[in-house]
């Protein structure tokens, strides 16, 4: 149980996929100016996360690594994680139109996400177990989630700052991302400390 | 070779599982779409400009093919011959489309009245007018600061000599720049009407006259002379009632007789239009 809330934890704060890993930052900057739209996807996030894992998991331990085809792996995760939110997309369609159109846009958005494929790829590197994998790919997805939220937040506040000319835009976007990226440096050593 | 067909068969084998798949549940699930959405946006203009209420002219064909009682003749830039194709795509009654263009009821241009501050700050009308009622002398006049020309879909509007001036002919009669003037100086005409009252100032006529030297005094000198008492002069500023207007057998007398010059014979009866994409 220990291990679980160790992964959870260091997914979430120390290795954020967006503001350590540095993964995901297209939608982290491109959706970030509205605290609904970044919610929106970063739940789409959370959501195909876990399901990703859910089926790049038993593809590599069951097909890949007996057939030594372990090379394979980020063609073969590309082209699953592709067609696994094509196919989900086609059901929330049929089945749940409100959830279609609340994720809206943002599904075949992150299809090839690199925060995503990222995400099950590290879960083999680690030698993580399926259910470990699983945490794992939960964590993450909240850890993009905080960050989202928090920097749509500041951006919010950016909005009605005076801003230099020449910083306008994405300019002090940036500078904006990589000070709350380093808050997040804070963090390293917390948690594996937390149960010593 | 081995190595190849060892690493290439099983990703094509995954591909095509993927492919069936997508393709078997793309066709059980199908949401049908209505048919009729592609065709009559096709018809509309694509101007965008949200006249006919809805949001773009997607939102309008979609509302058109899903809700019968939606009327075909709300889309002004299209006029006529678009609501009789819409007529036809849907099989309903042609009903005619009244074009509008939008008016600029000011015209304080620099000859006639000049400014009372000298104004350096945001280059919006609606900034100008929280800060000093208005940058001119005339506090119901035209700033010529450009919100409306900003807002127009069409590049309509061009801010000359100190006013907005819209060309009739590329006005699509959205109404954005009516909501985007501060000083609600800008309405939607039926562009069959010919006189336009270009003065807003409700001030007395000393006060009007001196700030601009083109503003409506309220002389009801043009409420005398119309024969068909479609001009009356409200709050010291004449107004016309244009249904009254087509009675009118001495057309233009209101304005060639007008003392300041501010009743003006309009120059956008059925203009052709011209529209961007």
């Amino acid at each position: 149980m220990t291990k679980f809330i160790i992964i959870m934890l260091s997914a979430v704060f120390i290795n954020n996929y967006v503001l350590s890993r540095f993964l995901g930052i297209c939608p982290f900057l491109g959706v970030s100016k509205k605290l609904n739209q970044a919610t929106g996807m970063s739940l789409a996030v959370i959501f195909v996360m876990l399901i990703a894992t859910a089926v790049t998991w038993p593809i590599q331990t069951y097909l890949l690594d007996p057939n030594n085809l372990g090379y394979l792996q980020t063609i073969v995760f590309i082209l699953v994680i592709a067609s696994l939110v094509q196919l989900v997309e086609i059901v929330l369609k049929k089945y749940i139109p409100s959830l279609h159109k609340s994720l809206g846009v943002y599904l075949p958005l992150i299809t090839t996400n690199c925060a995503v494929l990222g995400v099950t790829i590290l879960n083999i590197d680690e030698g993580y177990t399926f259910a470990e994998s699983m945490v794992n790919s939960l964590g993450s997805g909240l850890g993009f989630f905080l960050a989202m939220v928090m920097f749509s937040g500041v951006r919010s506040k950016l909005e009605g700052a005076d801003i230099p000319k020449a910083f306008q835009g994405l300019p002090i976007t940036l500078v904006a991302a990589s000070i709350t990226s380093l808050s997040f440096l804070g963090f390293s050593g917390v948690v594996e400390n937390l149960f010593a | 070779m081995n190595e190849i067909l060892t690493a290439v068969i099983p990703v094509v084998i995954i591909g095509a599982i993927c492919a069936v798949v997508l393709a078997v549940a793309s066709k059980i699930m199908a949401v049908k779409e209505n048919e009729k959405i592609p065709e009559i946006r096709e018809c509309l203009p694509g101007a965008n400009c949200g006249a006919c209420g809805f949001a773009g002219c997607d939102g309008y064909a979609k509302a058109l093919a899903e809700n019968e009682v939606t009327a075909t003749n709300l889309c002004v830039p299209g006029g006529d011959s678009v609501s009789r194709k819409l007529s036809e795509i849907l099989g309903v009654e042609f009903e005619d489309v009244v074009e509008q263009v939008a008016v600029v009821h000011c015209s304080g241009d620099c000859t006639y009245t000049q400014d009372k501050v000298e104004y350096d700050g945001i280059e919006s009308c609606a900034a100008a007018k929280l800060i000093f009622g208005s940058k001119g002398e005339c506090p119901y006049g035209c700033m010529g600061l450009g919100d409306c020309a900003k807002v127009c879909p069409n590049d309509a509007i061009c801010i000359n000599n100190g006013i907005a001036h819209i060309d009739s002919r590329r006005c699509v009669g959205c109404g954005l720049c009516v909501k985007a003037c501060p000083n609600h100086l800008i309405s939607l005409m039926a562009d069959v009407e010919r006189v336009v009252v270009t003065c807003s100032n409700t001030d007395k006529g000393g006060i009007t006259r001196k700030a601009c030297k083109n503003g409506c005094i309220g002389c009801k000198k043009c409420e005398k002379v119309c024969s068909t008492g479609a001009i009356k002069v409200q709050d010291n500023l004449a107004v016309i009632d244009y249904s009254k207007c087509p009675e009118c057998e001495d057309f233009g007398i209101c304005a060639s007789e007008c003392t300041t010059g501010c009743i003006r014979i309009s120059n956008f009866t059925n203009a052709t239009k011209i529209i961007d994409n």
